[in-house]
């Protein structure tokens, strides 16, 4: 008993003190050099044109990348766990790309298929023409939109599936001997399985999104246009002089109170869905 | 026939779970399929409801061919084995969920629930979870909620596998008097023999995807038609050299018998009628069984069990002991035979 103590505390230190070193000291350092140059330094660095832009483009891409990763990640969910079909496995992987693929390379591969030299330019070209249209898609929002649904692809699929797979297909079988259509079966029964999975899946999705760098970096290049918040942070902190780093920290402390928010919520959901009435 | 299946085949991949399956159910009765795991008596339940095609053969329900009617509009209910209720719904809900697709108005659904709610016991329990009842409760609501929509024929996966020893009893008691109460027509799925006695007017015995033997359980019990049924049912133990037995004459290309703890008489002392078919025996082992002891004793080399009552006096391992044995199942490959042992055919009745 004492020996299993002691290894628990130990185990203890070690986790803390890491998680302390690793990432709550930095958070924190983060705060305090936002607040260096004073409160109103602050409010003025965050609300710059530049500032404002890039937080309208984040939030634009991470609200429709949500979106469609939620519909996207539902489907694909309730195929995978629902029905069984030739190369399911293989379906299963494929949705999983983005986890393995650093996000630079996901930027050059919509480069090299969007972009000027990409093999689908002479048809945006002819659409464009065709409805005298100025459509582009890299180096413009279309871009930042696709490059951050890419990244945060898996993120809802990946959430409900093993909680379907848990509950396996007896409820909708049940319900289909009752008379029950696809969508109602999918309304009334398998919806509410993944409820707790799908609202977690979701913030996750929204976190990924709104701190997504690599892949952005690639396709977006004008500041104050197509600039997310991670880019405007980065751009503050290289163009090197003593105040901008410090708006660099400011901008960057809107993300953290972001992610510390998104990681409350998390936790509220977690809880919730651990205690909520049903699951057996 | 009510529900019947005719030359009915089903494969998965190169498994075949049905093979030229035929049997009838009449109406009103309450029929077990029985048999061991992989012996298809589930596919069978499936393919009645619905949920499993046929490779070939006909399904009838009520005289109307089935095979092309979706499940939902063959007028069956189905009480799955781990019950399936809908974990998000409440008691109330999971009952009302079939009315409520059938657009069953509001107030007769209400009615219909609280009906048959009353009917399972579980008034009072309309807000509850799943998750929140006992198993017992759980069986009760997927009852319910089977027969909400009044459909013609109740079937049931395993009804009782997912309950505890102590439950199960009480509940298959209430199951049968439910279903003579209610006239529908009701197949069950078990791998318990003693459930199937118990609670069947006919039993199916299934095994390798065929169909060995239909007939009531004393049927069953008595007059087992093949040797799979003759070993399955009952206490069976197999002995081989039966010949080497007082009374019993070797029957042509039959090697093994069965023999059953029943049809064995054990007494300390000589017997007093049928002298010359006693045989002597030592008693090898005695186990306790909670009601009664299971003596197992070696006659000849052949180990042969009796069932003791507790009553009488003990018998010791080691001890010399007179055995008659009554009757035996000798079977070749395809049949079984009853054979009664002829040095004691005067006098005595034997029941089961």
């Amino acid at each position: 008993m004492e020996q299993k103590k002691s290894t628990k505390y130990i185990l203890i230190a070690i986790s803390v003190l890491f998680i302390f070193v690793m990432l709550i000291l930095p958070l924190f350092s983060i705060l305090f050099s936002a607040l260096k140059e004073g409160f109103a330094f602050y409010l003025q660095a965050v609300t710059t044109e530049y500032v404002r832009s890039a937080l309208l483009v984040t939030l634009l891409a991470t609200v429709i990348a949500v979106v469609v990763n939620t519909f996207f990640g539902i489907m694909a969910a309730w195929l995978l766990t629902k029905f069984s079909f030739r190369g399911k496995q293989v379906l299963a992987t494929l949705i999983d790309i983005p986890f393995s693929i650093s996000p630079v390379i996901v930027g050059l591969a919509f480069l090299m298929t969007f972009g000027r030299l990409g093999w689908t330019y002479p048809a945006i070209r002819a659409i464009n023409q065709f409805f005298g249209t100025n459509i582009r898609i890299t180096f413009a929002l279309p871009g930042v939109v696709l490059a951050t649904i890419f990244v945060t692809f898996p993120f809802v699929s990946r959430e409900i599936i093993p909680i379907l797979n848990a509950q396996g297909k007896d409820e909708e079988e049940a319900a289909a001997l009752m008379g029950a259509g696809g969508f109602t079966i999918f309304r009334k029964i398998t919806l509410p399985q993944m409820k707790w999975g799908l609202i977690y899946g979701i913030i996750l999705c929204t976190a990924r999104a709104l701190g997504e760098f690599g892949a952005v970096n690639a396709l977006s290049k004008t500041r104050g246009q197509t600039f997310t918040l991670p880019l405007e942070i980065d751009a503050l902190y290289m163009s090197g002089t003593d105040t901008s780093i410090t708006s660099a920290f400011a901008v960057s402390s809107i993300l953290v109170i972001i992610a510390v928010i998104v990681l409350i919520l998390r936790n509220i959901f977690e809880y919730r869905s651990k205690n909520s009435k049903g699951i057996q | 026939m009510y529900v019947e299946m005719r030359d009915i085949c089903k494969n998965y991949g190169n498994f075949r779970a049905s093979d030229h399956v035929s049997f009838g159910i009449e109406k009103g009765k309450l029929v077990a399929l029985l048999g061991p795991s992989g012996s298809g008596k589930t596919t069978l339940l499936r393919m009645i409801a619905g949920l499993e095609t046929p490779n070939s053969g006909d399904i009838y329900i009520d005289g109307q061919r089935v095979n092309d009617v979706p499940a939902a509009k063959r007028g069956i209910g189905f009480v799955f084995q781990n019950y399936a209720l809908f974990r998000y719904m409440t008691v109330y809900d999971n009952v009302a969920f079939g009315l409520e697709l059938a657009k069953v108005p509001k107030k007769e659904i209400k009615k219909r629930v609280t009906e048959l709610l009353e009917l399972t016991g579980l008034s009072g329990m309309e807000k509850r979870y799943p998750n929140q009842l006992s198993g017992g409760q759980r069986q009760r609501v997927a009852f319910a909620r089977a027969l909400a929509p009044n459909p013609q024929v109740l079937l049931l996966d395993e009804p009782f596998a997912a309950i505890d020893a102590k439950v199960r009893t009480e509940l298959r008691n209430w199951l049968r008097e439910m279903v003579v109460k209610l006239g529908i027509t009701s197949i069950f799925v078990t791998h318990d023999q003693d459930e199937a006695v118990e609670v069947a007017d006919e039993i199916i015995i299934t095994n390798h995807g065929h169909i060995e033997q239909m007939g009531t359980p004393m049927e069953i019990y008595k007059s087992p038609d093949t040797p799979f049924v003759a070993q399955f049912i009952g206490r069976s133990s197999i002995v081989e050299h039966y010949e080497r037995l007082l009374g019993f004459d070797p029957v042509e290309g039959a090697t093994h018998a069965v023999i059953r703890p029943e049809f064995v008489r054990m007494s300390r002392s000589e017997p007093p009628q049928h002298m010359s078919a006693a045989e002597r025996g030592i008693v090898k082992d005695v186990i306790f069984r909670g009601n009664h002891l299971d003596v197992v004793v070696d006659v000849g080399g052949i180990p042969i069990v009796t069932e003791r009552s507790l009553e009488k006096d003990p018998v010791e391992i080691g001890e010399q002991v007179y055995v008659l044995i009554y009757r035996l199942y000798i079977f070749d490959e395809n049949q079984t035979y009853l054979v009664e042992n002829k040095e004691m055919q005067e006098g005595e009745v034997f029941y089961i």
